[in-house]
This record gives C-alpha cells, sequence and structure tokens, in this order.
C-alpha cells in the first residue's frame, strides 16, 4: 500500500490529491462557518443574538446561504469586459486556496514543504490585488473601479511593512523554510521577543486581507460595496469565500511566523497530549476570532489615515525594528547560519 | 522528459505572451499579458533550480511593479482611434530602429564567449550542494560585491527623492493635520458654556458661536484658516483676495464687524 | 497628562485595548434582542398596522360611504364606490385599499365619522405577490370580523386622549 502511494507515480498523483482534499475541505468548510461565526460574534458584542433560526444555534446558516447564492442569477453589467469580469472571482478564490500548499500543519506536514515557503506565500498574497483590481476594472462601474484602485494602494502599501516584519522574523531564524520558522520557536515563541513586530504584522494583515477597520475598497458608506458592487450569484460568492479564505490564510501566517505554528505552548505533558494540527487550528482560530472582534470594535479608517499608517508609522518602525533586532542578534551571537 | 515538457509549455506560453503585449489593442490586456510572461518567467526560473529568484521575480514585478502599471494604464484615457493613425507613419522608423537592435542582438550572441575558467571563480558557484541558491546569491549580494550593490540601492533612493522633491507641492489653501494635536485636545479647548438669555437665541451672543481656539489648537501652525495663517495673509492683501476665510473660525463677534 | 505618559499610552495602544475590553464584556452581557418569531414586543394601541373595515355588534357594517378617508388619504390609496342600498340607506359597493400605496399615517382612521375604518394591530401581512396587496371591501371586512375584539379594546383604551 505505502508502496503503490510512495514509488508510482499514478500513486504519486493521488497522493498529492488526497492531500489537496485534506488541506481544501476542512478549509472550505472552515470558510462557511466564519460566516457564521463572525455574524453570531459581532452580535453577541452588539449585544444581539444572530442567526439562530436554521437549525440548531443557526447551524445551518451557513449552508442555506450557500443555496440561496447558487440560486440567484447571475448579472453580467453589458459594459462590463466579460471575459476578465469573470475571471476575476476565479482569481481571487484559487489564490486564496493555493497559498495552503507550503503550510505545514505539524512536523513536515505540508503539501509541499519548500525552502522558499514564506517568500511563497509573500508572493501569493501580493497576488490578490489583482482579483480585485481586475475585478473593479472590468465592471465598468465607477464604484467598483474606486474600490479596485483603492484596494490596490493599500495592499502595495502594507505589503512593503509586511515584508520587513517577515525579514526580521526570518533574521531570528536563518531559513525560509516555514517547517524551519515554526521549529525556530521551539523555546519561545516570536511573538514575545517580537512582541512590536507581532502587533504590526496583525494590523498590516487586516489592511491586507481589506478588513475592518481597512475595508475601505468595499466601504459600504461611500462605494456601496466596493469593487464587487456589480457582482451577483456565484461569482460573488467566491469573491467572498476568497475573502474568508485569505483571512482564515492571514490567520495561519500569523500562528506560523509568531504564535509558534503547531507547537504546544509549554513542551510539557498535558499540552504535547494534543496532536500538531489541532494547536495550528486553535491559534488561527483565535486570530480569526481577534480579527472579528476588531471588526465590532472600532470604526473605519479615513484613506489618508491609513496610508499615513503604513507609510509614516509602519515602514520606519519595521525598518528600525529590523535593523535593531539584526544587530542585537549579530552582538550577543544568535545570529543563524552567520559563519557559513 | 517530464521538465523538458514543462519547459517548453513555460517558454512557449512565454513568448506568445510577450507577444501579446505588444499586439494587444486594449493597454489593460497587455499588462494582464506582461503579468502571464512574467509568471512564465518565474516558471523558468523554477525549473532551472533557481527558487529564489522565482519567487522575487513574482513579489517584485507581479506583486508591485505590474500593479503599478496598471494601476496607471486602468487611469489613462486612451484614444484607439487616434492611436491607431500614426501607424503607417511610424511604421519605417520603428522598423529600421528594430532591424538595428536585431542585428546588433545577433552580432553580439554569435560572438559570445564563455570564459573557460568561469567554473574556478569560487563565489559564482555555490560551495557546496547543502547550500541553497537562496544562501548563494546572498553570498554574492551581500559578501562580495556589497559595495556595488549598496551603492546601486543609493541611486535608486536618490532617485526616488528627487521624484518626490520634483512632485511634491505646498498647495497654500492645503489644510494639514496633526494627529498629536488633535489628540492633545480637550474639553476645554472645543467646547465653550455659555448663559443664554431666555428668548435672546444665539443671535444676541453674535451669531453662531465657535471656540476661537478650537481650529488653531488642532491644525498645524500655518495650515489653511489658522491664526497664523492668516496674519501671514494680511501682509500680502493679494492673497487674501483670492481665498475666503470661514467667518465661523474666526474670532467672536466678527459677524458684528 | 505628561508627555511622557502620553507617548507611552500611544504606544502601547492603550485606546485599541480600551475599546476592545469594551466589546469583549458586551461579548458575555446578556443579550437584548427578543427572538422576533416566537417572542414580540408591546405595541402601543395607537400602532398603525393593517387596515380592517369593523362591523356593529348586530352585524351591520359601519360604513357609511362618505368618503372623507378617501379625501384625506396623502396617498390615494383608498378608492370608494356607492349607492342607496335596497332599504334606502347609503353603503358602499367598492371599498379597495391599495396596501402598496399606504403609508400608515391613520388618517383615514382620524377622518372616520363612525369609526368603521381602523388599523389594526396587525403587521404580519406580508404577501407573495403584489396582488393580494390590493385589499378590497370583503379583506377589509374579513380582517375586522377577525380582529374585532383586539380593535374595541383598543379603541377603548385610546378614547381617553382623544
Amino acid at each position: 500500500m505505502a508502496d503503490f502511494f510512495f514509488h508510482t507515480t499514478p500513486g504519486q498523483l493521488l497522493l498529492i490529491v488526497l492531500e489537496t482534499l485534506a488541506v481544501l475541505v476542512p478549509l472550505l468548510l472552515g470558510v462557511a462557518y466564519l460566516t457564521l461565526a463572525e455574524r453570531k460574534v459581532m452580535a453577541a458584542m452588539q449585544l444581539r443574538k444572530g442567526p439562530n433560526v436554521n437549525g440548531p444555534f443557526g447551524v445551518l446558516q451557513a449552508f442555506a446561504d450557500a443555496i440561496k447564492m447558487l440560486t440567484k442569477e447571475t448579472v453580467i453589467p453589458s459594459g462590463a469586459n466579460r471575459m476578465l469580469f469573470l475571471f476575476a472571482p476565479f482569481l481571487t478564490f484559487s489564490l486564496a486556496m493555493v497559498a495552503w500548499a507550503v503550510i505545514p500543519t505539524g512536523n513536515g506536514l505540508a503539501i509541499a514543504n519548500i525552502n522558499v515557503g514564506v517568500l511563497y506565500l509573500l508572493a501569493i498574497s501580493s497576488l490578490g490585488v489583482y482579483g480585485i483590481l481586475i475585478a473593479g476594472w472590468a465592471s465598468n462601474s465607477k464604484y467598483a473601479f474606486l474600490g479596485g484602485l483603492r484596494s490596490a494602494a493599500q495592499m502595495v502599501s502594507y505589503e512593503v511593512s509586511i515584508g520587513l516584519v517577515i525579514v526580521s522574523v526570518l533574521l531570528a531564524v536563518g531559513s525560509l523554510n516555514l517547517n524551519d520558522i515554526v521549529l525556530a520557536q521551539r523555546n519561545v515563541w516570536f511573538c514575545l521577543p517580537m512582541f512590536p513586530m507581532f502587533i504590526v504584522f496583525f494590523i498590516s494583515a487586516l489592511a491586507e486581507t481589506n478588513r475592518a477597520p481597512f475595508d475601505l475598497p468595499e466601504g459600504e458608506s461611500e462605494l456601496v460595496a466596493g469593487f464587487f458592487v456589480e457582482y451577483s450569484a456565484l461569482a460573488f460568492g467566491l469573491f467572498f469565500l476568497g475573502e474568508y479564505a485569505n483571512m482564515f490564510l492571514m490567520s495561519g501566517m500569523v500562528s506560523i511566523l509568531f504564535l509558534g505554528g503547531w507547537l504546544p505552548p509549554l513542551g510539557i505533558a498535558p499540552f504535547t497530549w494534543i496532536p500538531g494540527p489541532l494547536w495550528l487550528i486553535a491559534k488561527i482560530l483565535f486570530c480569526l476570532f481577534v480579527f472579528i472582534w476588531v471588526r465590532a470594535t472600532f470604526p473605519r479608517y479615513r484613506y489618508d489615515q491609513l496610508m499615513r499608517l503604513g507609510w509614516k508609522v509602519f515602514l520606519p518602525f519595521s525598518l528600525a525594528w529590523m535593523v535593531l533586532s539584526a544587530g542585537f542578534l549579530m552582538v550577543t551571537g544568535l545570529l543563524p547560519g552567520g559563519a557559513g | 522528459m517530464m521538465t523538458q515538457i514543462v519547459f517548453y509549455v513555460f517558454a512557449a506560453v512565454l513568448v506568445l505572451s510577450a507577444t501579446m503585449v505588444v499586439c494587444a489593442r486594449n493597454p489593460v490586456h497587455s499588462v494582464l499579458f506582461l503579468i502571464l510572461a512574467f509568471f512564465n518567467a518565474a516558471g523558468l526560473f523554477l525549473i532551472a533550480g533557481a527558487e529564489f529568484l522565482a519567487m522575487t521575480l513574482v513579489i517584485v514585478y507581479v506583486g508591485a511593479v505590474a500593479v503599478l502599471f496598471l494601476f496607471v494604464v486602468m487611469m489613462l484615457d486612451v484614444n484607439f482611434a487616434q492611436m491607431r493613425e500614426g501607424v503607417q507613419r511610424y511604421a519605417p522608423i520603428g522598423g529600421v530602429v528594430g532591424g538595428v537592435l536585431l542585428v546588433e542582438l545577433i552580432m553580439a550572441f554569435t560572438h559570445w564567449r564563455v570564459a573557460s575558467n568561469i567554473g574556478q571563480i569560487r563565489h559564482l558557484v555555490p560551495s557546496s550542494p547543502e547550500r541553497t541558491n537562496t544562501a548563494a546569491l546572498g553570498d554574492v549580494l551581500y559578501t562580495h560585491y556589497i559595495f556595488l550593490f549598496q551603492s546601486c540601492a543609493l541611486v535608486l533612493l536618490v532617485a526616488m527623492i528627487g521624484a518626490i522633491v520634483l512632485t511634491l507641492r505646498d498647495r497654500p489653501t492645503g489644510r494639514r493635520q496633526d494627529i498629536d494635536r488633535q489628540h492633545d485636545r480637550t474639553p476645554a479647548d472645543s467646547l465653550e458654556m455659555l448663559q443664554v438669555p431666555l428668548g435672546a437665541g444665539v443671535a444676541a451672543q453674535g451669531g453662531f458661536l465657535r471656540p476661537h481656539t478650537s481650529y488653531d489648537v488642532a491644525s498645524v501652525p500655518g495650515s489653511y484658516g489658522t491664526e497664523a495663517w492668516r496674519e501671514q495673509g494680511e501682509e500680502e492683501e493679494t492673497q487674501t483676495a483670492l481665498v475666503i476665510i470661514p467667518p465661523a473660525a474666526g474670532t467672536k463677534g466678527q459677524d458684528d464687524a | 497628562m505628561g508627555t511622557l505618559s502620553k507617548a507611552a499610552r500611544s504606544m502601547l495602544l492603550s485606546e485599541l485595548v480600551t475599546g476592545m475590553s469594551v466589546t469583549l464584556k458586551a461579548f458575555f452581557k446578556p443579550k437584548a434582542t427578543i427572538n422576533y418569531p416566537y417572542e414580540k414586543g408591546v405595541l402601543s394601541p395607537r400602532f398603525r398596522g393593517e387596515h380592517a373595515l369593523r362591523r356593529y355588534p348586530n352585524g351591520e357594517e359601519r360604513c357609511i360611504a362618505c368618503k372623507l378617508c378617501e379625501a384625506t388619504c396623502p396617498a390615494e390609496a383608498i378608492t370608494i364606490e356607492a349607492e342607496p342600498r335596497d332599504d334606502g340607506s347609503r353603503r358602499t359597493t367598492r371599498y379597495d385599499i391599495d396596501m402598496t400605496k399606504c403609508i400608515y399615517c391613520g388618517l383615514c382612521e382620524e377622518a372616520c365619522p363612525v369609526d368603521a375604518i381602523v388599523e389594526g394591530p396587525n403587521y404580519e401581512f406580508a404577501t407573495e405577490t403584489r396582488e393580494e396587496l390590493m385589499y378590497n371591501k370583503d379583506k377589509l371586512l374579513a380582517n375586522g370580523d377577525r380582529w374585532e375584539s383586539v380593535l374595541a379594546r383598543r379603541l377603548e383604551l385610546d378614547a381617553p386622549y382623544r
């Protein structure tokens, strides 16, 4: 059996398909329930009850929404660029899925344990802007276009601070491999020694996923729904799923870079009984809760404030931190792989 | 075998999409084809085993540079009919330039000799097979050619600062925000409690009142409409004639005057 | 507040933490929502909901076709036609309300000299088609018969304030 999976070509292909399904099916289910969780948590924080009619505690609400979305009519505006209009949601959705190939859920448990895992994640997340930009342009609508432009500027700006934060993590690890990054946190999670970077990364992740308080690309009150005003039915659904899957991805990145990935908080008995993947899931869920919590708490930023925060606060701050931590690691001799 | 097939697929798509960049009628489509070309180039790098270069190509060119291209191209108001008018006229010049370039390229490539001792230059090849090409690239850039690398970075920095300096304009009517000053405001700065006589209303108090220090306290000194700006404006009378000073931001009882 | 403590507060994001603690506290508080289809809020006796035409206790319809409601209706939602009945009394042959036009202002109710047209407490009369919202006399009288006990009680409660 093992021989079939590891040593024959069809077996290996089948194994890859199975691995992919093992990641994507829970992910998509998680996305479906994230929408419900968001509504429930937000409701609770606003002293409401949230959806509670479909099934016990509203657990079937996600499926009700999905069925509603599938049975609606796909409207394509007459002035729209048909090809690109339909391509954009697929791009957004598939990019959010593709990135999961490198996320390790246990020691060596990734679909592709590649050497430049962090760069791959950064590359995929920087591509996310295309789905939005193309959607905004192809819709041939003012609101959508403005939403797309806002989003492009916002994501490019915050990518810079995300990149610098990641570099300071990499300095402490000495490898671009996500597996090595998690293993480097065996003694202490990076969120403790690099707490300010953890906060900067988290806030940048909010901006990168267009989440409140940085949800200007879709700012309902001014742009109706931003870049996906013109979308309906399945195309809208794909955007929606893609956005929420991106939240999962960013939470995964936060967990792996700063919260020790699959590692338990302490390497002692009661914690080590729980398997690694469950720890990773717990950390991702915690991050997602904070995503929603932030949305329920803070009002939306103004656009110039958003740019100010990205370029005038986060960029210098993370740059300074990177230089400082490089210096600190050099002086204390903790710099990994320095001799090589 | 498999690698070769993949290589030819990537190469073919790369060449095709590069052609489409030039041929596509819609400039937005051109940029999108350019992105496809970048992707296939990244794929070729991956096949060559340079995964760091591949990822960097995607992050830098696709993730940042092409976004800005797309950004600009989408904002352009291009008249395609007008653009095509000139084709006939410029075709000969373009053809000549292209032809010269082609000949030069052919000459260059046919006479290209790789130095026979290239393998002996130690830092150009990874020291051991286990060493990833990321580390090898780091060696070359940050150890052996650090000075050149940093000089390039400085040149780029100077260019960037130059561009900003050339385009940055200080608008006289700009209202700048100073977040710290705004945070420093207390209710005493922005609220004024008045005893209004019964039936008199605010008109008897000199119209709609606003704490006179409110805007001055919160805004950047010298910003449009502040006390300092107004004093400066009185000296140059031509300027005050052009702009309107909001009356509410002035001193108390300005309406009576 | 000194500059130092202010700087410390802003660096430690104290305002954000305060805000998030407020929402976290609210997260665990008992919820204010009433569970609508199963629980309902209290209605004032003056609540203006679905219309009804009332009858006298002997079964005679109250409406005398004076058309005051039709005249006063700001949305022109009411259409009345009338002619003398066989016994010589003046009655409506047609009393239609277009519920899609109605703005629920209650002026018809105010105008009625015999308390025939009233707006009742019912607000759950959503329909699947638009046609069902074109109420005719039968529908309005049926509403009156169905809600009569409640309608009489509401008028009684509101009477001291009229």
